[in-house]
């Protein structure tokens, strides 16, 4: 794929003690198109994410936003860069001492924005993922698969280039699961966001990987790939023992002939 | 783990520089005005039950040894004067801050600790919020402003409770054990009776907070980044006490 490219690793090292977590790992993300990192839990996915996000140093290696090199960055600085990305954490982390209105806009209030300017858009930003009228709630009050939504629209309200969703559906039954996965599918075709989606439910990421939204005037439509139309803007990056060893879209996926991948399809 | 000298040098340092950011940050913008109000009132409001009970008995037992001992050298009168000082000087800031620390101390780390296991305090600043400014400069602010309030409280409610000994149990008339009392306090034991919980404050708020963020090990990990807390930051409270005490009486001459 050709474009500009948003996010790139290079050669990236992580080690936690004597814990090599990711050994080398380097890919390029371009704009508006969407990876899909698998690997079995403990892999380093959501190690990935955190090292993108500045939450974490490498020990080795460079990661570019947008260009600039963030590794080495101070954490004063690191404030512009996150600014640009936006992240669904594990287990949704909301601030569970706030209400969703609170939550959702926190980052807007971080900016010093106007209250009458920010509750149109928490309004709006709910409205989105279809919980208007849980506004008033606590996060004890709320269900995984909302505390999911309600962690999405906390990410989104900043309007991000890039957003990380990790293991957004874990945990959740087979409908909120389809739920969020058509979100995240909206915000890929029809508003266009970079995205980095790591699960280790294969489902999910196949669903990812073959449905496609469009707009049809007020109501969002999904669709199957067929054989017509290929969905050419997500691929599949597959981590084991530190390394990607698989690059490239589903089709190719599927069709591989390494006995790990089978295993891991299987 | 082990405390081997190496790794309490390290816990040392490590403290030391969430002080020093701490302390920078205080000064830096944004101020959450707001967090260090509700942080006020959780500490300061929510302690002031547990720290007029504390008073209360401590200045009330206070007067009953100190007499007894007293009445042997036929010096009841001075039960007053004696109460005041070590209440003033000692007891009522060493035992408000150690309440504190088991109250305010063990709170800030186990809700720091779970909201970094639960992964808040990473969405926080992948929100742009630093925690320190965000979390610890309201929780040690408020705690080093309310300990030496809470301690005079702790003080005064103290002298009540020996008050109420020596009157209803002695049956010292209450003139005398009262004037004894304000007599007996100069102005060291009163600038010494607060810097105590002031330092006393700073370390609780901040032992606190440390715990809390070096939480590993999940829910189970905050259990015990509590317990450490506490136990932590009431032995340093002993020894600290101790360094100052030095230090005012040295002053006191
Ligand atoms: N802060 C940390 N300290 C020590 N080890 C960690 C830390 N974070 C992750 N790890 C370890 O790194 C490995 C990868 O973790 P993670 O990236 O969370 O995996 P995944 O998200 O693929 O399940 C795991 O073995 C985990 O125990
Ligand atoms: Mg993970």
């Amino acid at each position: 794929m050709n474009g500009e490219c948003v996010l790139e690793m290079k050669n990236v090292v992580k080690q936690y003690g004597d814990n090599l977590v990711l050994d080398g790992v380097s890919f390029k993300l371009f704009r508006g198109e969407t990876k899909i990192i698998i690997g079995a839990s403990g892999s380093g996915k959501s190690t990935i994410l955190k090292l993108i996000m500045g939450l974490d140093r490498p020990d080795e290696g460079e990661i570019l936003v947008e260009g600039q090199e963030i590794a080495r960055l101070r954490e004063s600085d690191l404030v512009a860069v996150r600014s640009k990305i936006g992240m669904v954490f594990q287990e949704s982390a909301l601030f569970d001492s706030l209400t969703v209105r609170e939550n959702v806009a926190y980052q807007l209030y971080e900016d010093g924005i106007d209250d009458d300017k920010i509750e149109p858009k928490v309004r709006e930003t709910l409205g989105f993922v279809g919980l208007e009228d849980a506004i008033d709630k606590m996060p004890s009050e709320l269900s995984g698969g909302m505390k999911r939504r309600v962690a999405l629209a906390r990410a989104l309200i900043g309007r991000p280039d890039i957003m990380l969703y990790d293991e957004p559906t874990a945990g959740l039954d087979p409908i909120t699961s389809r739920k969020i996965n058509e979100l995240i599918i909206a915000l890929r075709d029809i508003q266009g966001v970079t995205g980095v989606f790591v699960t280790h439910r294969l489902r999910d990421a196949f669903t990812l990987a073959t449905e496609y939204a469009t707009n049809g005037g007020s109501a969002t439509t999904f669709h199957r790939e067929g054989p017509l139309l290929c969905i050419a803007n997500t691929r599949f990056l597959l981590l084991r023992d530190g390394k990607i060893i698989f690059e490239g879209p589903d089709e190719l996926l599927r069709r591989s002939d390494d006995p790990y991948i089978k295993r891991f399809l299987a | 783990m082990p405390l081997t000298p190496k790794a309490a040098i390290k816990e040392v340092q490590d403290i030391s520089s969430l002080a020093a950011r701490t302390f920078i940050s205080a000064f830096k913008r944004p101020l959450y005005l707001k967090d260090i109000l509700i942080q006020m009132d959780l500490i300061g409001v929510g302690s002031l039950a547990v720290i007029v009970l504390t008073g209360f008995f401590t200045g009330a037992v206070l007067t009953l040894q100190t007499s007894k001992t007293l009445s042997t050298f036929g010096a009841i009168g001075f039960t007053g004067q004696l109460v005041a000082v070590s209440l003033v000087r000692e007891l009522g800031p060493v035992l408000a801050s150690l309440m504190v620390a088991g109250r305010v101390g063990s709170g800030i780390a186990s809700e720091l600790g779970s909201m970094l296991v639960t992964e808040q305090i990473n969405a926080m600043r992948a929100l742009g919020t630093d925690p320190i400014k965000k979390l610890v400069v309201p929780r040690v602010l408020a705690t080093t402003t309310m300990l030496p309030i809470l301690t005079v409280v702790a003080d005064a409610v103290g002298v009540m409770g020996g008050l109420f000994i020596a009157v209803f149990v002695l049956h010292i008339s209450s003139n005398l054990y009262l004037n004894s009392a304000w007599d007996a306090l100069d102005y060291m034991d009163v600038v010494g009776g607060l810097l105590k919980p002031l330092v006393f404050g700073a370390t609780v708020s901040l032992v606190g907070c440390y715990c809390g963020l070096r939480t590993h090990g999940g829910t189970q990990g905050v259990g015990r980044s509590t317990t450490q807390a506490v136990v932590a930051s009431s032995i340093l409270i002993l020894v600290f006490n101790l360094i100052l005490t030095r230090i005012i009486l040295a002053y006191s001459q």
